[in-house]
């Protein structure tokens, strides 16, 4: 099988210039994903985890390095170093990331959030309602809260949604920064339940965990992180 | 979506007060923040370059003063730029530079490929002149005669920017600082101009105003598919808004990328700092 992302040789550091710091993050990583895989990465925090997904997301500028993705529209792209309307294009479209914040405009509802993904997409009106709808309910958000707005939501709830915003885009490559943190056993589940569905679909996914015990059995791969380097648990 | 479909190709603009002298036009080392202390020229924007894509938000921030404003108002030929080009793919196919045609093409231009939302709501608007009317005149200005139709129009604009009927035939002086906000973007969005310059549209508004207005530039952009140019100090704003920004400082650009990559990994000590002044 073809490998759908290839790490080679990242480093990143970041300069602040307020102090004249350089504090380094992640040193030489390379790792090589292929399509349809679920890798799982662990670590304590501080040691890099995060640099690396945003780095692929480009969020964060890598120094050195490479980061090769296999798009469906584009052929092998570079992510470190390509265009950012190419970046706009693969978020919109190939590329998936949960973070651990929910991050909404103002005054906009629960069921709006996820619609507006579809939206976005060019998917019509009614048929994004639709799978909002499908969404919201199979992550068991309570009725009452669909049309409200979720900063007022609790922490799970905020994450439930944020998953529900990235998952529903159906995307080639998911990204997942503790998508579990702060969920009580019954929201992990619909989480674990809905990567298993995707999985089976063919997504492929990178996500950062903190509990082993969901990971256990859903990873293909795990690695362990530590000052900014990285090898196989 | 095209990736790769320009609707304005900016290239070096440039604006000066004063003549400039030698020193300074060939060592750039020398000025003073962006005032040359030999000849007193001020150097508003120097070599500001970018494109713009198909319905793509753009935002520029930038500490007052540091020719935001007055790039986006060359653009739009509220001042003459010293010098630079700028191509509109909506405008003789993009062969033409739009700064320097006669004052009837800019004219074409301003009424019929951009739209501007000013700052200051008084130079967009005709305070005596009615709701209605300010949005009637761009019609008409546009080309369009027939009564019926700009009456039509105009309330479907205003149906847009949520604007009550019954204050509709009010004069803008009347209304509140977001109505004559939200009125400007109504007066801006006539004839369908494929580009959009906002300029600090959401400062001094209040926060539930504000709101409205972010929810109708995402809905604006997302429906009609317009490419804008938004110009803020509140990076709140840019960060809910923009694909991609610009950092300027001194009149130049110091920094661009992607706004969620801006906003975490600042490269320039300047943008570090704004960053680190966001609340």
């Amino acid at each position: 099988m073809k490998n759908i992302l290839e790490i080679k040789n990242i480093s990143k550091s970041f300069t602040l210039h307020n102090i004249n710091k350089h504090i380094k993050a992640c040193n030489d990583i390379s790792l090589s994903i292929r399509k349809g895989e679920f890798i799982g990465i662990t670590g304590k925090s501080g040691s890099g985890k995060s640099t690396i997904l945003k780095s692929i997301y480009r969020t964060y500028l890598p120094e050195k390095g490479n980061i090769l993705y296999d798009s469906e529209k584009f052929g092998e792209v570079n992510l470190s170093k390509a265009d950012e309307r190419k970046i706009v294009y693969l978020r919109k479209y190939e590329i998936g990331y949960v973070s651990q914040f929910l991050n909404v405009l103002p005054r906009t509802t629960a069921i709006e959030l996820i619609e507006n993904s579809l939206l976005e997409m060019g998917y019509e009106k009614d048929y994004s309602k639709d799978e909002a709808c499908k969404m919201l309910s199979h992550f068991e958000l309570d009725k009452e809260l669909w049309d409200s707005y979720p900063v007022n939501f609790s922490g799970g709830e905020k994450l439930r949604l944020n998953v529900a915003s990235a998952m529903i885009k159906k995307p080639r490559l998911l990204l997942l920064d503790e998508p579990t943190a702060s969920l009580d056993l019954e929201s992990k589940k619909k989480v674990r339940e809905l990567i298993e569905k995707l999985k089976k679909q063919g997504t492929t996914m990178l996500g950062i965990f903190h509990d082993i015990e969901f990971m256990d059995g859903l990873c293909d791969f795990e690695f362990n992180m530590e000052k900014g380097g990285i090898s196989p648990n | 979506m095209e990736i790769d479909k320009k609707v304005l190709q900016v290239l070096n603009i440039t604006k000066k007060f004063g003549d400039g002298c030698p020193v300074c036009r060939e060592n750039k080392e020398i000025l003073i923040k962006n005032y040359c202390p030999h000849c007193q020229t001020i150097y508003a924007c120097r070599n500001i370059s970018f494109d713009l894509y198909e319905g793509e938000i753009l935002g520029v921030v930038g500490e007052s003063g540091s020719g935001k404003s007055t790039f986006v108002q060359c653009l739009y030929f509220d001042q003459k730029a010293t010098n630079g080009e700028a191509y509109l793919s909506n405008y003789k196919g993009g062969r033409t530079n739009a700064l320097e045609v006669s004052n009837q093409e800019k004219r074409y231009i301003k009424d019929y490929i951009m739209g501007m939302v000013y700052q200051n709501p008084f130079l967009g608007l005709k305070m005596n002149f009615s709701a209605i009317s300010n949005v009637a005149e761009k019609l008409i200005a546009g080309g369009s005669r027939n009564v019926g139709n700009i009456k039509e129009i105009s309330n479907n604009l205003l149906d847009i920017v949520n604007i009550e009927n019954f204050r509709r035939n009010d004069n803008p002086s009347d209304f509140s600082g977001g109505m004559q906000q939200r009125l400007q973007i109504a007066k801006a969005l006539s004839n369908n101009p494929p580009i959009l310059f906002l300029d600090e549209v959401t400062t001094g508004l209040d926060l539930s105003v504000q709101a409205n207005v972010l929810d109708l530039i995402k809905k604006i952009q997302r429906d009609l598919k317009i490419s804008m140019v938004i110009v803020s100090h509140d990076l709140g704003v840019i960060k809910m808004l923009a694909d991609r920004t610009l950092v300027m400082l001194n009149g130049e650009i110091i920094e661009s990328g992607l706004t969620d990559q801006i906003l975490e990994d600042p490269q320039h000590a300047y943008t570090q700092q704004l960053v680190h002044s966001l609340l």
